[in-house]
């Protein structure tokens, strides 16, 4: 076994910015990060054991003990649990004997909870050894269960046919559906991989970054910054080498259209990163793709592997002389916050994914502190419509502000969730309609997944784009039956409290108090204090460092604007105050061993 | 390259070397502007956030905001000094600070802090974690009560080999700073000292060395965090 490490840690000539690599091989290969690999990897990268520790323990996907042959990760987002989690998770408990985070007592399986995995249209899902188990029900568990004991090999639990399109090629074998429910530019089954890199060859990287900065196209991740503009910030600063990112880590609860794209188009998003590389003058790109896509992983690597046979990588890209391009993809280990782009950089250097201060930003001092474009996987591949159809056709999609189309990944109480391309602009109203959710039994639309807004029906007639509800494309239907403080509001904020990196005190410790202020409404204990309370402290997470920790609040904040009756229905009207410490719970441990009743 | 840039805090006309950080900037023109995870030569990182200001109205922390010509800083306003404030209380109700019973009392910025912003008793319910006391090392104890993963120590305190000694471990509210158990035991006398006086609040201790310094001779028993700060005679150039 020892072997075998150090031979993976050669494998990464002992790099210490491959550390991500260097755990994910040895997890893969021992099943977790035993002490001596701890051991071996500081020794062999010339680093504290501690100092290793910090950046396993980061990711939910590292472990320093077993955690079992077979590793069951079910996934716990709002939609899971509207569509049944609960029975699911019950049957895994009782087939397999033990509770979620639990090893059985032969040490053969591992039961563990995960933030949303991607798959919200096909709930409740589970990964099981990396693969993908989706619609899962109490039947399905059991046979799965059955065939776990029985030591059958993970790829042969599948009962069901494979998904649709490029689901059920040879190299990904796998139940997922992409469930494409409308197609427009980007998701247009006509795209011919390469014609792009031919127009491109004939222009200055000037002129590429011009025809972009024309299309007035933003990051679509959501904060939609300009895009052109991150090209040109990065062209102009200097650095030996300049790097360029596909953000693949779509970790927004609800989020799954980046899934979709490298499944069915993964072609089109390399090829924008070859375009992001010739407009920026860099020779180097890195697909970071979070790890709950590692079913994807071959799939990918082959289409890589043909580019280069086709020249769409490597050198001379295009009978173009030192246009040279290269793609490598690096995986996540499950951490939302390194979907923000800074974290991202951190976590691709082996380190823990806790955002940057800013300035200096990724375009002047990023990945290993040259220049760095990191953009979304949707952004990239709009750059590649952008140079083949221009920035003008591009503009005649889309509003003033918000220009082209947009991927929703849309799931919830609605007939047909999946992923839709509309063109910005497209209103809360329409949207519905679409996807088959009837107004009159549809109570709240969250736009922009968790760290987004909870809208309600008099606001279902605002539209989608930057000037009005801006988005990453997550977008999750409740319908009249839902508890949405229980449902949505405390599911969120649980999520924002296990995926904050801890780094600041302000998204440390607000989302906790958060919660502590809801569970006491929720318990009936709460007053009207309580809500003004939860809006003022709301407010302190501004002052956080990255996008997470600002929005951390926003489940809680948006609720109390627009449902703030649900809240008001819940707190007692007949008290001011109320500690909402339960005395006689605090003392029943107490109590019941000393067998004494105590006199309230 | 050096460029001497002109800026505000609060409307008052500054003067400082552009790239400066604004807290030192600030300092040298006799500005205090509150940091807890900040440490002179140390680089900055920006995660109590008990430094925030509004640089041209934004909320930026002035321990990491490299200062420019034209800025406009609001330090000692309502809506900032109270963010710092909710800070502090939040950092209190973190942990498990007992201040009476505490070897740093006196010299814990943390405490002092609360003392600047008026705290009597923190607006959030305590959460009264269950956190070790690791005093496994030969040289130093880790005190996690008292922890408030400010990463001076991480940043600050290395070996020989300018390896960590102090690391994070873990993520989000369950976060904590963890000694590495073999440097451990290798930590100097001149080191483990140097970890203890970094330590802004009372989480690493050297041995035997807590009440070294008397109460009442202490760094903040007399005159207020800031104040030093505060009754510089700035000299304009």
């Amino acid at each position: 076994m020892k072997n075998a490490i150090i031979k993976i840690i050669s494998k990464y000539n002992k790099d210490r910015t491959r550390l991500m690599d260097i755990l994910i091989d040895i997890q893969t290969e021992i099943g977790f990060i035993p002490d001596y690999a701890v051991t071996q990897i500081a020794e062999d990268l010339h680093m504290s054991e501690v100092d290793v520790e910090q950046t396993v323990s980061f990711y939910h996907f590292f472990s320093l003990i077993p955690t079992g042959k077979y590793k069951i990760y079910l996934n716990n987002s709002a939609v899971s649990n509207m569509m049944g989690r609960a029975e699911v998770a019950a049957t895994f408990e009782k087939e397999l004997g033990i509770k979620f985070g639990q090893l059985t007592p032969d040490g053969q399986i591992g039961l563990f909870e995960t933030s949303c995995i991607g798959m919200n249209d096909q709930e409740p899902a589970a990964i099981i050894n990396n693969l993908i188990f989706t619609k899962l029900t109490p039947f399905r568990v059991k046979e799965i269960v059955r065939d776990i004991k029985e030591e059958k090999p993970v790829v042969e639990m599948f009962s069901a046919s494979f998904g649709d399109g490029k689901n059920a090629s040879e190299l990904i074998r796998s139940v997922v559906s992409n469930n494409i429910r409308k197609i427009g530019p980007i998701l247009d089954p006509n795209y011919k991989p390469g014609e792009a890199i031919k127009q491109i060859v004939k222009m200055t990287p000037t002129q590429v970054i011009e025809e972009i900065k024309k299309s007035n196209i933003r990051g679509r991740g959501g904060a939609g910054f300009p895009t052109g503009l991150k090209w040109e910030f990065c062209r102009n600063a200097s650095g030996k080498q300049k790097y360029i990112f596909c953000n693949a880590d779509e970790g927004e609860p609800g989020t799954f259209k980046d899934r979709v794209i490298l499944t069915e188009f993964p072609r089109l998003p390399f090829e924008g990163m070859v375009i992001a590389g010739y407009a920026v003058g860099a020779t180097e790109g890195i697909l970071y793709l979070r790890y709950e896509y590692k079913y994807l992983e071959q799939y990918l690597e082959d289409i890589l592997e043909n580019a280069r046979k086709k020249n769409y990588l490597g050198k001379d890209i295009g009978g173009k002389k030192g246009f040279n391009f290269e793609i490598r993809i690096q995986f996540g280990a499950g951490a939302y916050v390194c979907g923000e782009e800074s974290a991202l950089i951190e976590s691709a250097e082996g380190k823990r994914g806790e955002p940057r201060d800013r300035p200096p930003f990724p375009v002047e001092k990023g990945y290993l502190d040259m220049p760095t474009v990191v953009n979304n996987v949707e952004t990239l591949c709009s750059v590649v419509k952008v140079i083949l159809h221009g920035g003008e056709w591009y503009k005649s999609f889309g509003t003033t502000e918000s220009t082209g189309t947009k991927l929703l990944s849309i799931s919830g109480d609605c007939r047909f969730p999946g992923v839709y391309e509309v063109e910005w602009g497209f209103s809360i109203n329409d949207m519905l309609d679409m996807v088959g959710a009837l107004k009159s039994e549809t109570q709240a639309v969250q736009v922009g997944g968790p760290s987004g807004a909870l809208i309600a029906p008099n606001e279902f007639n605002r539209i989608l784009g930057y000037e009005d509800l801006a988005t990453g494309g997550s977008l999750i239907i409740f319908g009249r039956s839902r508890e949405l403080l229980n449902d949505v509001v405390l599911n969120f904020t649980d999520f924002f409290i296990e995926e904050s990196c801890g780094s600041c005190s302000t998204c440390r410790i607000v989302p906790s108090v958060l919660k502590n202020k809801l569970k006491k409404i929720l318990n009936a204990r709460g007053v009207m204090q309580d809500i003004d309370d939860m809006v003022e402290w709301g407010k302190i997470l501004k002052a956080s460092r990255c996008g997470l920790g600002q929005t951390a609040a926003n489940p809680v904040l948006s609720s109390i604007k627009n449902f703030r009756h649900l809240y008001e229905e819940k707190v007692q009207k007949n008290k001011v105050f109320d500690s909402g410490f339960d005395l006689s719970m605090a003392v029943k441990e107490g109590s019941e061993a000393t067998s004494r009743i105590p006199n309230f | 390259m050096n460029k001497i840039v002109k800026f505000s805090i609060d409307g008052v006309e500054c003067l400082a070397t552009r790239g400066q950080f604004v807290v030192d900037a600030a300092k040298e023109n006799g500005i205090y502007i509150p940091t807890l995870c900040n440490y002179p030569g140390v680089k900055p990182k920006g995660g109590c956030r008990i430094c925030t200001v509004k640089i041209n109205g934004k909320l930026m922390t002035a321990c990491t905001s490299p200062v420019s010509e034209g800025m406009q800083i609001e330090n000692n306003a309502n809506e900032i000094n109270e963010i710092r404030k909710a800070i502090v209380e939040l950092l209190f109700v973190e942990g498990n600070h007992f201040c009476p019973a505490c070897e740093k009392s006196g010299n814990c910025e943390l405490q002092a802090l609360a003392y600047r912003f008026h705290v009597m008793a923190p607006r959030f319910p305590f959460s009264f974690p269950i956190r070790k006391v690791d005093a496994s090392h030969p040289k130093i104890i880790k005190e996690q009560n008292r922890c408030v993963l400010c990463k001076r120590c991480i940043r600050a305190i290395k070996d020989y080999k300018g390896r960590s000694i102090f690391a994070y471990s873990k993520r989000g509210n369950r976060v904590e700073v963890g000694v590495d158990s073999k440097l451990g035991k290798e930590l100097t006398d001149e080191l483990a000292q140097k970890a203890m006086d970094i330590c802004p609040v009372g989480s690493i201790l050297v041995k035997e060395k807590g009440f070294y310094q008397p109460i009442g001779t202490r760094k903040y028993d007399k005159n207020p965090i800031g104040s030093d700060i505060e009754n510089l005679v700035v000299s304009k150039p």
